[in-house]
């Protein structure tokens, strides 16, 4: 009997030892960790934060925040600061502004906009918007686009999307303004709204316009038409209004075009077709971009089925010339350590540039910071989908 | 939560009653009860068993300790088993799959009576489906199933489960067996079944089985997270959602023996709605997707012996499967897609015994499978695969050999695009891929045993992997998974005393994974993933295993089990991965704990039964980044079942009243999917 005693007592033994080893423990709420990345900085701006995504269903929207006064990059702060926030911030963070004293974030899954005060991220309210995507901000409104428009009941079920008008002082819906297809990207500029539709729900049969919105009447008055599947929607101080195609993902490659906002508003009244007066285009592919002073800084990663690879691109163009200066403005190879960049942004006072990397999306990304003549200074881990950076 | 009432209880079972009398069954002879001691009139077929159990590492519920699991699927049960993590989206409906000593849950084979279920488009088997109702032994292997005597398909996966329906058997002098079960309790579940087995002559008899499952799905959930020195934080109870199931099965088969062998033919369908009750996230505590599932697969077995050497097996099955998922989710991309498989299959298994102590198999097999959907720019694959296997076993005095090579043959044909309608694109893969299987007793006493295996084998891609309209890359390579093993098995059983039976089981073993295919982003956005091979897996593990029946006094009989595991599973994908936080590489791979154990005790007393029953989980991640963020606490639950069996007038009725999950521990197996806590099940079963 004395061997498989031994055999049952040494497996009770390891069982209850595992059992008591690591019983389980309640959930505590999480702590922000504090990583020193980089020397002090002193400038007009404090420090910025980054908004990760998280991967969809796995509630990892997190928010990080890096001190340039301290060099200090924080790291997951939400959960800190509103520890009384049930499951968090939410589900796919989408897009984040400051406006005044308050930083907004649109959690596209969790369907609100979440509003912080900008200094401690605390939380001060919500806006319920289903399926929200951008958000953008004019004279004490906030105007965020939707995904969830009305239903149109048909064999082939079509929703439209809309802008959605936002007291920033109540936190209070106070209008909304049906658009195109699954509106992305906004912007505000010269008294209108525009909006970039892609029809992405909508396959194969993308959108290809910019909407306009009226900003006094809060209803679109035209469409412009500009590429497939548009994305990503910026003005630059030229009068002229940067706009990002995702292109179809099959014959149609992403690309950037670019709307002279004056002439384009002469050929509409004026009843001019021709295209070629007032859009222009460069030959890049763009996943996102930003545009500091006269540079558009840009970065795409796009699947190229010939060479069974990702092309990486990491451009500047010069918006006055509209001619692509550089294909890579990372000069000493980091690029080769990045998977997939996911997030650009240039600090307008040093020019210092930030590139996220979402890696595989289901893991920690990383942020990179490069000085302006595209050498690393520092990277940092971040949460997982590094996306969306503000500065503050 | 819970709305059955004793009334509605006693109502159903009248009902179940009366329906039966009505049918002239009253007059029924005794019945015999499923004892503990043996199972009356079991018709045993075929040969002797022609090779050691003990060669390849196996596990194997049935009988007693089956029934005393409160399992309502075969996921439920195999949890029980060591080596095995369940992938579990909680709930009734919610779907449930398995891994075998981390290779993921594609390597996994599941045999229905003898014949792979087949799913072509993703390659998961969703065990949560198969009711425990009908089954009467669920064995898993590890490797391979020790018989050579077998199709090809049972070398092709890197570990087996095998689920054996009830087959029909009669008590000394009875034509028919009638058998009606009534389940109700928590989740709004109400779950009648009926068997019926008919003896039609002496060689042939008949079985038909049936159950509906409803259940409503909702249960109470509760997620809470405290400060550092214990005090709540934020706690919420929510009620879950959308994660309803209508679900009917009917089963029909009949079985023969002739004078060289046996056959069997049988027919399944499956029916189901369900809601899909999706992730739990803030602001977001209810969803709206559908799911609607059809299944259907006739199937057929052949064995004869020819001579006292030779014997051949002939198996077929033709199988339909349709699933439409509906996402009416005003708010999201509006999804109505219907997908539609079929599958055939036809083998053939040759065995030969060369002589005593050497013998040797060839098995051929071929499958086509077929995969339609109305999808925009969907390529309609089809997908031809022709297995042949060759074993032999040896023996020579103390040592057993087990050697199998498997040649695979895989021809997959689609349309390109939808402007070329008439134009096919063809692509094939052939591999060989062998296994070796060692077994020794080191000591004159035969019950002691080590064993040893090494096998490589490896899966393709499905075809929502290769075809997959914006995420399928028809460049996929197949996925390998190479095991190394070795074990040593104690095994007796005792005449007299208290201690009746004894089994210990250990095994350390070594695997890997790699082409593993993951999903990765593809540009832009979260919406555009593809598939690639670039996961590379090493897992190294341990098994412990032990089972004992005891019977400390006359007519007081207790079985004990207990397994545990530890997995180190780790993530070798991205060599440049390494920093201290956050990084992947040799990280523990996602929802795998080190550690996990379960035991199980069932006492039996003449007529009453107590089962106990536990499980654990150990702490896991949800990816290979092993960091705070990722970390999920560690999961552990009790069920106890109490039994009781009555007979008059020549019926039996057992009662049974289950509590699952005693002390109502709130967890999540994935992440954002909420486990249901304390619940109850009442289970009535009539034999006549």
């Amino acid at each position: 009997m004395r061997a498989y005693n031994i055999i049952l007592y040494s497996i009770l033994l390891v069982l209850t030892g595992t059992l008591l080893g690591s019983c389980r423990d309640d959930n505590e709420i999480f702590v922000a960790d504090e990583i020193s990345v980089d020397i002090p900085q002193y400038t007009s701006i404090h420090g910025f934060y980054l908004l990760n995504e998280g991967n969809m269903g796995s509630n990892k929207a997190t928010l990080d925040y890096y001190d340039y006064t301290t060099g200090i990059y924080t790291r997951n702060i939400y959960g800190q600061a509103n520890p009384s926030v049930p499951k968090e911030m939410g589900d796919v963070g989408n897009d984040i502004a400051i406006y005044g004293s308050r930083l907004w974030a649109v959690i596209n899954c969790s369907n609100k906009v979440e509003v912080m005060d900008a200094a401690t991220a605390r939380r001060i309210g919500q806006v319920d918007i289903a399926n929200c995507r951008y958000i953008r901000f004019h004279k004490g409104y906030a105007y965020v686009t939707s995904y969830a428009g009305p239903v149109v009941i048909r064999p082939d079920y079509e929703q439209r999307g809309f802008v959605a008008k936002i007291d920033t002082a109540t936190l209070q819906i106070v209008d909304t303004c049906l658009v195109g297809f699954q509106p992305d990207e906004l912007e505000i500029a010269d008294g209108k709204i525009y909006v970039a539709n892609s029809g992405g729900y909508m396959v194969p049969n993308y959108e290809n316009t910019v909407s306009v919105i009226d900003l006094r009447s809060f209803r679109e008055v035209r469409r412009i038409p500009v590429a497939i599947n548009l994305h990503h929607l910026r003005a630059d101080r030229h009068g002229q209004l940067w706009v990002s195609s995702r292109g179809d993902y099959y014959g149609e490659p992403s690309r950037l075009y670019c709307i002279n906002i004056g002439r384009e508003q002469a050929c509409a009244d004026y009843g001019i077709s021709n295209r070629a007066l007032w859009l222009d285009s460069v030959d890049v592919a763009v996943s996102d971009f930003h545009i500091d002073g006269d540079s558009l800084y840009l970065y795409s990663g796009e699947w190229s089925y010939q060479l069974m690879d990702w092309t990486v691109t990491y451009g500047i163009v010069n918006t006055p010339t509209r001619q692509l200066l550089t294909r890579n403005f990372i000069t000493d190879g980091t690029d080769r350590k990045i998977t997939m960049p996911y997030g650009i942004k240039v600090n307008p006072i040093t020019k210092d540039i930030y590139v996220t990397d979402a890696k595989n999306y289901v893991n920690p990304g990383t942020l990179w910071c490069f000085g302006p003549d595209g050498v690393a200074k520092w990277s940092v881990r971040t949460g997982d989908i590094p996306a969306h950076i503000v500065f503050y | 939560m819970r709305n059955y009432s004793p009334k509605a209880l006693i109502v159903s079972l009248l009902l179940v009653c009366t329906a039966l009398e009505a049918d002239g069954l009253a007059q029924a002879k005794a019945l015999q009860p499923d004892s503990l001691k043996g199972e009356l009139g079991e018709v045993r077929v075929v040969a002797s068993r022609r090779s050691s159990e003990n060669i390849v590492p196996h596990q194997r519920l049935s009988g007693r300790r089956l029934e005393g699991l409160s399992a309502h699927s075969v996921a439920d049960a195999v949890r029980y088993f060591s080596g095995i993590q369940i992938k579990d989206y909680g709930g009734v409906g919610g779907l449930k799959t398995v891994d075998m000593r981390s290779m993921g849950s594609h390597h996994m084979g599941v045999f229905y009576d003898g014949i792979q279920l087949g799913n072509a488009q993703n390659g998961q088997i969703d065990l949560g489906r198969f009711s425990m109702d009908n089954i009467e032994e669920i064995s898993l292997y590890n490797g391979q199933k020790s018989s050579i005597f077998q199709s090809a398909k049972d070398y092709g996966a890197s570990g087996t489960i095998y689920l054996r329906s009830r087959r029909p058997r009669f008590a000394h002098g009875q034509r028919r067996n009638v058998q009606a079960t009534y389940r109700t309790g928590s989740f709004g579940l109400q779950n009648p079944s009926l068997l019926w087995e008919e003896k039609i002559t002496d060689k042939v008899s008949a079985q038909m089985s049936t159950e509906y499952t409803y259940a409503t799905g909702k249960y109470r959930f509760r997620y809470r997270k405290v400060f550092s020195d214990g005090t709540v934080a934020w706690d919420t109870t929510a009620t879950r959602q959308n994660g309803d199931l209508h679900a009917l099965r009917l089963e029909g088969g009949l079985y023969g023996l002739t004078e060289h062998g046996r056959w069997q033919g049988k027919v399944y369908y499956y029916r189901s709605e369900r809601g899909i009750p999706g992730a739990i996230v803030n602001n977001v505590w209810k969803h709206s997707q559908r799911q609607w599932d059809k299944s259907l697969f006739a199937q057929g077995s052949v064995e004869h012996r020819f001579g006292e050497n030779y014997e051949l097996m002939v198996n077929a099955k033709v199988a339909y499967d349709k699933m439409r998922y509906l996402n009416p989710d005003t708010t999201l991309m509006y999804i109505d897609n219907t997908f539609r498989q079929k599958e055939a299959y036809l083998s053939v298994a040759n065995h030969y015994n060369i002589n005593k102590v050497w013998d040797a198999a060839l098995s051929a097999d071929w499958q086509w499978n077929s995969l339609d959907a109305d999808m925009v720019n969907f390529v309609y694959p089809r997908r031809n695969t022709v297995m042949i296997a060759a074993a032999s076993t040896a023996t020579w005095h103390r040592l057993k050999l087990l050697g199998s090579l498997l040649a695979t043959f895989v021809r997959d044909s689609r349309k390109l695009g939808v402007q070329s309608d008439e134009s096919k694109a063809k692509s094939h893969t052939s591999k060989l891929t062998p296994a070796l299987f060692l077994n020794v007793y080191p000591l004159s006493d035969k019950a002691f045993c080590l064993r040893a295996f090494y096998k490589r084998i490896f899966r393709m891609p499905t075809f929502n992997d290769l075809y997959y309209t914006d995420f399928g890359n028809i460049n996929l390579k197949p996925e390998y998974t190479t095991q190394y093993d070795l074990g040593a098995v104690y095994q007796k059983t005792f005449r007299r005393g208290m201690l009746r039976q004894l089994e210990a089981n250990a095994d350390a073993y070594y695997n890997r994974v790699s082409n593993k295919i993951v999903a990765v982003p593809k540009g832009s956005g979260q919406y555009r993933w593809m598939t690639m091979n670039l996961g590379l897996v090493k897992i190294l593990g341990t098994e412990l295993s032990a089972q004992a029946q005891v019977e400390p006094v006359s007519d007081l009989l207790m079985a004990l089990h207990l397994s545990y595991t530890w997995q180190l599973a780790r993530d070798y994908s991205d060599p440049t991965d390494r920093d201290s936080y956050g990084g992947t590489y040799k990280g523990q791979i996602a929802y795998i704990p080190r550690h996990s154990g379960s035991a199980t005790a069932n006492i039996d007393y003449r007529s009453w039964g107590l089962n106990y029953s536990f499980i654990y989980v150990g702490e896991r991640y949800h990816n290979s980044a092993n960091i705070r963020a990722n970390h999920e606490e560690p999961w552990y639950t009790h069920d106890l079942g109490l039994t009781k069996q009555f007979r008059f007038r020549g019926w039996g009725l057992s009662l049974a009243l289950e509590c699952n999950n005693l002390f109502d521990q709130q967890y999540d197996v994935v992440l954002n999917y909420p486990m249901p806590g304390r619940n109850w099940k009442i289970t009535a079963k009539i034999k006549i």
